[in-house]
């Protein structure tokens, strides 16, 4: 065995590093540090000439001295040198330093993609793969630009050695990750896939990642590599634990490959011919029943290889979701890991049955572990698997368990860990409410939620229960009286307060006939309650009070005594003494009549996503959530009778004062009540607007201005500047939004929401965190939007802005420019590609035209420079007649890719121009037509 | 996988492999997380943990804590594997390894990384193959100084 010591050992590193390692202190390690960095910048600076070893050895120093955590800003040139160098070990350390310490220092890029093209063209085997580990390790936009084009040659070509193979398979990879649009798809794509078919395996596993990684994004192109996976798999799972040598793992035949294998064919459909199809469930099969034989060794890693490959077939029979023998055999085998020894293996049953619970096959199947579920949740003693046993339940419960899965996980809720309190509040609510029968047993839920976690019980879900009480009048009555009951215990959670004085204002009249809560009993206990709460409660309850005012003309005195002392009308807070003057007179001046209408019953409020379900939905991410909702919501439509809510989509920006009761998302309907600050009843008087403000004048100007770049103003009044900064890649994006406050005032509640109708929140999906309610003078907050294209649209986001500054209210709209052309990546082709694409794409839906006139001066590269600002390709010499413009591109969405190809054709005498779209999709030609006339 | 990172038992970072571009700052951020995440943990918990929109996969040997960080729908239990083949190629070549032989010969624990895994996926799984390849460079590395000592 090659022994450290042999070859290179670098005396004065090993020197080094004990030293370091000697140090009693992290003083004197730092001390140490300066003084080698000290002694190796005078070696590089020095007038001797340093030989290739030293070089190398300081360079190795400088690297440990970087991985122990500590800066480093020079030595990059001497590695660079090292890379030049003749010597293995020396272009080796260079390497490495590269790999470890990239920078994007333009000059030293240059320098290292001119020694890594050397070393690629060198033929020299050992040196070649230097090189492609590097370009993968560094990944960079400018490797990728160098390099994208000559890699896939070198993986092609027919004497390239394997271990050569290997290392660029992978390199082009990572390449295409980090720029997918520089690697080029060609002829080199065929004879990829046919690397499944290859003699080595170490060189079929390489390929495989590529090839799955391709055909995620090209299914189509890569579709031929099904049939070869199949036979691949299928020679393997059938192999001797022998056949493969070293390539069999603790007896278990290439788990690796096998699992890449697997993954590849997730990226498809079942295989349409019966014959790979059948041959793939033969497959499957066997792996399931290796599962069932005894195990080949008591090592651990010979049942991690074999599970591991299981798992994956399991993962794959679940994708195809088409074969119920399969799936309930799956089942079956994940209900014996529920209770294997292995705290990993049950973990992963429980993560993997999750997907399964939504198979309509197997969910059935997936429903008789519910009492190993449930042990799971009260015995497992690492929290992050009792997490998975949550889902699980979560995900199992329909209407015929609801009752025993809630009651569980409110009993689990008492010991939980704190992280994962909210999560489970969230789907408790969530679950009590989708498979209520009876709605006493909802609101007993809810109010047990509170009682027993109210800390965790966050804003949405007790405006839930608001909701659904106020839009049920079966279970008004026993809400009233639920809510009184609870109220009487000495120490109740304010959230309590909130729910019992809301449902109390509306519907205490409905227990009022029983002396034991009568007008004046309801009321005394209320605001037995009011000093211990806070500000936003007691101006609830304040409305509380003076809708008993109208319910119960006997208290009425009573009230105002309240509403006149002292603590309420000087309150300091002007919020509370704004409601207590206000409230006063209209309770002396008001006729009864007045009254009545002024305070009446809430209306119902309109049936919309439950705010809760979107609020889930952000905390885990919004495609995690939704399958699982889609598969609940068809599984228990049938059952409920009911309408459901309205579809799933993603919640817009939360802010507890503006998205109160979940009406943030859309316009208020006129029959909602007024959202407020303080979470009121009634709001007649407060000066806080109800709506979104309209649109900013210029707003429609300004966005138009966006569609073609990413940075600038977009927006500026005397107060307020809104900055935007945004990149996009593939289909996904991310905008900063910096808001700056202009003037020398504090602004208070600033409140930046995003708003997206119903259908654009289907479509594209927006997440952001709320912004500190308080902006100094003069300075900025910056706001950072996630989106994410989950398939094309048509209408923008609104960006509305609430806030206070003096004593006023201000309330600005404008639209946020994110349009569907920011999805576009640049397609470069031939003149005969293009009018061969364009005559595909000639049906009548695929095209779209405007003529227009143009509003701008109508100049060649201004044209040129907003075509490319759009997003597409420009393309040069395609078009025979040069004064037109052509242009191609892809729109990404996460669903599908659209092809884009479009054309230009000015019109200098008649100053007009004509625009014509074609893509395979007619909303796509229809967005980009509108969107690009607007620019010229 | 999107990073390896091994470190001891006092939490000190003996290896570090990034698979995807972040910033040093980010990256030091993401070591501390992770870093006191893992060492506060049981030894009977399970080796899989969630943390932000990744998994973390991790297994102590010894001194040493093996940990790997994969995407949503990657494999746990082939993680698992890909840590323990890495332990046995590095016990292999450097004769039963202990955490001073990292410490010392930290480019060649890098090596050995870069010739089993590139790009964040398995490149050759046969042990064969992987030390053949680092003894081929071993070999070369004696052969360039031998000449060099004869100029």
């Amino acid at each position: 065995m090659p022994a450290v010591s042999k070859g290179d050992g670098m005396r004065g590193l090993a020197v080094f590093i004990s030293d370091i390692r000697n140090c009693k202190s992290k003083e004197a390690e730092i001390k140490r540090i300066n003084k080698e960095l000290a002694n190796i910048r005078s070696k590089f600076k020095g007038d001797k000439a340093l030989d290739g070893y030293s070089k190398k050895k300081y360079v190795c120093k400088l690297l440990f001295i970087f991985l122990l955590g500590h800066d480093i800003d020079f030595g990059h040139m001497e590695a660079v040198n090292l890379l030049s160098s003749n010597r293995y070990t020396e272009k080796q350390i260079g390497y490495l330093f590269i790999s470890v310490l990239v920078n994007s220092n333009s000059e030293l890029i240059r320098l290292i993609n001119n020694a890594i093209k050397n070393d690629l063209a060198s033929r020299n085997p050992t040196f070649m793969g230097l090189a492609l580990h590097c370009i993968a390790n560094v990944g960079s936009r400018e490797m990728a630009e160098a390099f994208a084009g000559e890699i896939p040659k070198i993986l092609v070509a027919g004497d390239t050695m394997d271990s050569v193979k290997q290392s660029a398979a992978l390199c082009l990879l990572r390449l295409y990750r980090t720029s997918p649009d520089l690697v080029p798809m060609g002829d080199w794509t065929s004879r990829v896939v046919h690397l499944l078919n290859d003699q080595h395996l170490g060189v079929v596993t390489a390929a495989t990642s590529l090839i799955t990684t391709l055909a995620q994004k090209n299914p189509e192109e890569f579709k031929t590599s099904v049939s070869l996976a199949v036979s691949r798999l299928s020679r393997i799972v059938t192999s001797a634990s022998t056949d493969l040598q070293d390539y069999t793992y603790y007896f278990v035949p290439a788990p690796w490959l096998s699992v890449k294998l697997l993954r590849l064919l997730q990226c498809y459909p079942p295989p349409e011919d019966p014959a790979v199809r059948g041959r793939l469930t033969e497959c499957l099969e066997t792996i399931l029943n290796k599962a069932q034989e005894p195990p080949k060794s008591k090592k651990v890693q010979h049942s991690n290889a074999k599970n591991a490959v299981l798992f994956e077939a399991i993962s794959l029979i679940i994708h195809h979701d088409s074969e119920p023998n399969l799936l309930v055999r799956a089942c079956n085998q994940l209900g014996q890991f529920l209770q294997h020894r292995e705290t990993n293996l049950r973990y992963l049953a429980l993560e993997s049955m999750c997907t399964l619970a939504s198979s309509e096959f197997s969910h059935e199947a997936v429903k008789t572990h519910i009492e190993t579920v449930i042990n799971a949740l009260k015995t497992e003693r690492d929290v992050s698997v009792r997490q998975r046993a949550v889902d699980l339940l979560y995900a199992m419960c329909d209407r015929s368990n609801a009752q025993q899965i809630v009651a569980e996980m409110l009993s689990y809720l008492e010991t939980a860990d704190y992280s994962i309190r909210e999560e489970i509040v969230l789907k408790v609510a969530i679950l009590a409410e989708k498979y209520a029968v009876d709605y006493t047993w909802y609101v007993d839920t809810i109010l047990n939620l509170i009682r027993i976690a109210g800390d965790y019980v966050s804003e949405e879900v007790w405006y839930r229960v608001i909701q659904i009480v106020i839009n049920r009048d079966d279970v008004q009555g026993y809400a009233a009286k639920t809510v009184f009951e609870a109220l009487q215990a000495p120490a109740c959670h304010e959230n309590l307060v909130k729910v019992g004085g809301y449902i109390l204002g509306e519907f205490g009249n409905l227990i009022a006939g029983d002396p034991r809560s009568s007008p004046l009993i309801q009321f005394n206990l209320l605001h037995s309650k009011f000093h211990l709460c806070s500000v936003p409660t007691r101006a609830l309850l304040l409305s509380t009070y003076i809708k008993f005012v109208n319910l119960f003309p006997e208290v009425k005195t009573t009230i105002q005594d309240v509403l006149r002392s002292d603590s309420q009308l000087k309150n300091a807070d002007v919020e509370l003494q704004q409601r207590a003057v206000e409230y006063l007179r209209l309770s002396t001046v008001a006729s009864t009549d007045i009254l009545a209408t002024v305070l009446e019953e809430m209306p119902p409020f309109p049936e919309r996503e439950s705010s809760i379900l979107a609020k889930l939905k952000k905390k885990k991410g919004p495609n995690t959530v939704t399958d699982l909702e889609e598969a609940k919501r068809e599984r228990s439509a049938d059952v409920n009778g009911g309408p459901e809510p309205a579809p799933a989509s993603a919640a817009s920006t939360p802010s507890p004062s503006a998205d109160l009761l979940g009406l943030g998302a859309a316009p208020p309907a006129p029959s909602g009540p007024p959202p407020s600050s303080g979470g009121l009843l009634v709001d007649v008087f407060s000066d806080s607007p109800s709506a979104v403000a309209p649109l900013a004048p210029g707003s429609e100007d300004n966005f138009a201005r966006f569609v073609c770049k990413n940075n600038g103003v977009l927006f500026e009044n005397q107060l307020l500047q809104i900055g935007l900064k945004s990149e996009f890649r593939q289909n996904l994006g991310r905008m900063f939004i910096f808001y700056g406050n202009k003037t020398s005032t504090q602004f208070l509640n600033f409140t930046p929401t995003l708003i997206c109708s119903d259908d654009l929140q289907t479509n594209l999906s927006l997440q952001t965190k709320p912004v500190d309610p308080t902006v100094d003078g003069g300075a900025q907050v910056q706001q950072i939007v996630n989106i994410e294209c989950v398939c094309d649209f048509t209408e923008a986001p609104v960006l509305n802005i609430q806030f206070r500054y003096g004593g006023t209210f201000q309330n600005v709209s404008v639209k946020l420019p994110i349009t569907l052309n920011k999805f576009f990546q640049p397609t470069e082709m031939a003149s005969q590609d293009f009018f061969q694409r364009w005559k595909q794409l000639s049906s009548p839906q695929q095209e779209v035209q405007n003529i227009f006139k143009a509003k701008h001066p109508m100049d060649t590269e201004i044209t040129k420079a907003k075509i490319i600002g759009f997003g597409s390709a420009l393309l040069e010499d395609v078009d025979p007649n040069p004064a037109n413009f052509v242009g191609a591109g892809i729109i990404h969405t996460k669903t599908t890719q659209i092809g884009c190809l479009l054309r230009l054709e000015p019109n200098l005498q008649a100053q007009m121009y004509r625009l014509t779209l074609r893509t395979s999709k007619e909303t796509v030609s229809q967005r980009l037509c509108e969107l690009l006339s607007e620019q010229f | 996988m999107q990073f390896m990172l091994l470190f001891s038992r006092q939490g000190k970072l003996r290896l570090q492999k990034w698979y995807v571009s972040l910033s040093d700052r980010e990256k030091k951020k993401i070591t501390r997380e992770i870093v006191q995440t893992v060492l506060a943990r049981k030894p009977k918990m399970c080796s899989f943990l969630e943390w932000r929109d990744l998994k973390i996969v991790y297994k102590r040997y010894a001194t040493l804590y093996f940990c790997c960080a994969i995407e949503d729908q990657e494999n746990e239990l082939i993680t698992l594997e890909i840590i323990h083949r890495y332990v046995e190629l590095l016990d292999k070549y450097f004769g039963s390894v202990c955490e001073l032989d990292i410490i010392f010969n930290f480019e060649k624990a890098y090596f050995i990384l870069d010739e089993f895994l590139l790009g964040g996926e398995v490149q050759e799984t046969s042990k064969k193959n992987i030390l053949k390849a680092i003894e081929q460079a071993d070999l070369l590395q004696e052969i360039s100084y031998s000449t060099s000592l004869l100029c």
